[in-house]
């Protein structure tokens, strides 16, 4: 039984399974879905959906495979009317109507034909849109195991209604992160060790029973530390200039980070289109408040996990000119490699697409005499991901794994 | 039986009807039901609800970051029954003394069917969920020291709530039912305020919630005001003696709905551009 839209969900990118959809068939054999379309859409949702990110999905893969029952000619708000209230109908025991077999599409048809001729209320019947009776059509009557329900309790555009205003879009895991998912992602970020600094709050056994031995048997309990995570973060965070618009996603991210208080150690920098001589402390990237970008490298071990977020976006001499900055020994690009090389777990965060060769148009005002914009010179050099959910938590993924 | 109980809300606790149906469905089916949504939403109370409407003992086990499943089957205090050896106490030989219950073995062991609340799961670590697979599917779990197996006798009614801080193992979610609490409309929200106010003035009312809904609709704020935010303004408005004219005008009592300093700035903000509560 709808075996086909098992097999749209799977195609959609929801991970039912055979489970699921045996849990579901139980589900309607006990008669879950309340005998109404709606009840059969929760019901569908409650089973086989178990994230909220994925409840679009579903809506989606609900609409396409059940659109067909959607697509009903409009009742007029009258007709419900009579329905809710039937007026002295007595149902028709006893004299269920052997209506011929009709297919959905000629029951259709004669529903819009009908709602052409109806005029005024009926109850108990074979013709009418009405209550009890047994026409194809309205409720609590005998012919409806294959005619129309109108009216009474979930009819078919309830269902179709919640699935098709998709309320649920917003959730959906390619949305770029909110301040909360953000969280979420970082936690993954953390590798356990027993080797760190903490109190000794836990019961170590074996250690015990060395001691008490030792002790003469008498006995002598020994703790020893919880394991705690051992990551260490350097975030380095690109502030001002073409960063502007992205202020409130880099803001989240930041509080995230910020938030997250299972990181060992976490040193957050900031720099100005482009990493050089100096890194600033400050998001203002104000003169004076800053480091030597030399001594982070030599304070902060290779150890460090590295995140750089930034929209890879600048003129392309700040990024390649040896002479920009003056006295400086390196270009932009070498300091970028440099804290590459210096980090082996490094990640480059992007708020942006690229694209956009704001030096095409001459924005930066040096012509057109490079090959490449920045994006694609820093692409190329960096893991780059843009900031959505699935892509954090890849990226995270990475920072843990590789070297 | 219990397949034929339904939970339709509670005097004291208004649900949408795809949460009723959720409810039902994961009594009906046995599993546990598991709810997300955004805090202040009801989650925990949904619990306390369906205990209340069917009758039956609620035991609750909150979750903390240091919870390791163990902790809810039973705790078996070695150290304790060492000290006991050692300087004598109690019979050492009796093990059974030093085995003390966790909250799940108290729902298992219970005579009668109870609800369990599994609070905020995803506080724990990340491995918790599946340490507990078995336990949440056959309802049994051995203890080695006493050489028991405690069955549940009846399957608890098991609702278990996350906050979506960490995401949950596919193992762990395909035994649950999953139900999303969404943010309640202003039809739902309305019933929800006339459970706890239940003679409110109707242009109060109205003209608070539709800040709220029109500060809730504003970028920008960091930590939305939630349904329970909403339910302490409005007790704050009418003890207050605020007028409806007053509320969309001056805000007063924002600090019930708005947590952080950031946020009180950005309705400030609204404030003086007319956006949000202070449009129209």
């Amino acid at each position: 039984m709808f075996l086909d839209f098992f097999y749209l969900l799977r195609e959609k990118g929801l991970d039912v399974t055979p489970t699921d959809w045996l849990t579901l068939t139980e589900a309607l054999d006990k008669g879950l879905a309340g005998n109404s379309f709606t009840g059969f859409y929760r019901l569908c949702r409650a089973v086989l959906v178990k994230s909220e990110s994925l409840y679009d999905k579903f809506d989606q893969a609900f609409l396409e495979h059940f659109k067909g029952i959607a697509e009903m000619p409009e009742i007029p708000p009258e007709f419900y009317q009579w329905l809710a209230n039937p007026r002295g109908s007595e149902s028709m025991d006893g004299q269920k109507h052997q209506s011929p077999y009709r297919t959905a599409e000629q029951i259709e048809q004669m529903l819009r034909e009908r709602i052409g001729e109806q005029t005024c209320q009926h109850n108990g019947g074979t013709y009418w849109v009405g209550t009890g009776g047994s026409s194809n059509f309205g409720n609590s009557g005998a012919g409806q195991e294959d005619g129309i329900r109108v009216g009474g309790q979930g009819h078919y555009h309830a269902a179709m209604r919640v699935a098709g205003e998709r309320r649920f879009r917003d959730f959906s895991e390619d949305q770029v992160l909110g301040l909360r998912q953000y969280q979420m992602a970082f936690r993954r970020l953390r590798q356990f060790s027993g080797e760190t600094n903490a109190a000794k709050t836990e019961l170590d056994l074996d250690a015990t029973i060395q001691a008490t031995s030792d002790n003469a048997g008498k006995l002598k309990i020994e703790y020893k530390r919880p394991r705690q995570n051992t990551v260490k973060l350097l975030l380095l965070i690109d502030s001002g200039g073409s960063m502007d618009e992205y202020m409130a996603v880099v803001t989240a991210l930041f509080q995230a980070v910020r938030k997250s208080n299972h990181f060992q150690d976490l040193k957050i920098y900031y720099f100005h289109n482009c990493i050089h001589d100096r890194l600033y402390t400050d998001p203002t990237c104000t003169p004076g408040k800053w480091v030597e970008s030399e001594s982070v490298l030599h304070q902060l071990d290779g150890n460090y996990k590295m995140i750089i977020l930034g929209d890879a976006e600048m003129a392309p001499y700040e990024l390649l000119n040896y002479r920009y900055y003056g006295q400086n020994r390196m270009c932009g690009l070498d300091w970028f490699q440099l804290f590459q090389k210096h980090y082996p777990h490094n990640v480059w965060l992007n708020p942006s697409t690229g694209g956009r060769s704001l030096w095409h148009d001459d924005y930066w005002g040096v012509g057109s005499h490079y090959d490449l914009s920045t994006y694609d010179i820093l692409n190329d050099k960096f893991d780059m991901y843009l900031l959505t959910v699935a892509n954090l938590e890849k990226a995270l993924k990475k920072l843990l794994v590789n070297r | 039986m219990q397949t034929n109980l339904t939970f339709e809300g509670s005097q004291d606790y208004v649900a949408g009807a795809d949460l009723m149906s959720a409810v039902n469905i994961s009594m009906a089916l046995q599993k546990p039901l598991l709810i997300k949504g955004e805090p202040g939403t009801g989650k925990t109370k949904l619990a306390e609800s369906i205990a209340a409407a069917l009758g039956k003992q609620l035991i609750i086990w909150s979750i903390k970051s240091t919870t390791k499943a163990q902790d809810g089957l039973y705790f078996y205090d070695v150290v304790q029954r060492l000290y006991d050896s050692q300087f004598g106490g109690s019979d050492v030989k009796d093990v059974e003394q030093y085995v003390k219950l966790g909250k799940l073995g108290e729902a298992f062991s219970a005579e009668e069917q109870v609800v369990l609340l599994i609070d905020e799961i995803d506080k724990a670590d990340l491995e918790f969920p599946n340490d507990l697979l078995w336990e949440l599917d056959k309802m049994e779990f051995y203890i080695p020291q006493t050489k028991q197996t405690v069955k549940a006798k009846t399957r608890p009614i098991i609702i278990i709530t996350s906050n979506a801080e960490k995401e949950l193992p596919d193992a762990f979610l395909r035994r649950c039912i999953f139900h999303y609490i969404s943010f309640p409309d202003k039809d739902l929200m309305r019933k929800i305020i006339k459970v706890h106010y239940p003679v409110l003035e109707m242009d109060l009312l109205e003209s608070a919630m539709n800040a709220f809904y029109a500060l809730r609709e504003q970028r920008g704020l960091q930590k939305k005001p939630s349904t329970s935010e909403l339910i302490d303004w409005i007790r704050a408005l009418q003890i207050g003696g605020i007028s409806a004219e007053e509320i969309c005008k001056t805000m007063p009592f924002a600090g019930v709905l708005l947590k952080k300093s950031e946020d009180m700035a950005e309705l400030e903000k609204m404030k003086q551009t007319g956006r949000g509560p202070f449009a129209g």
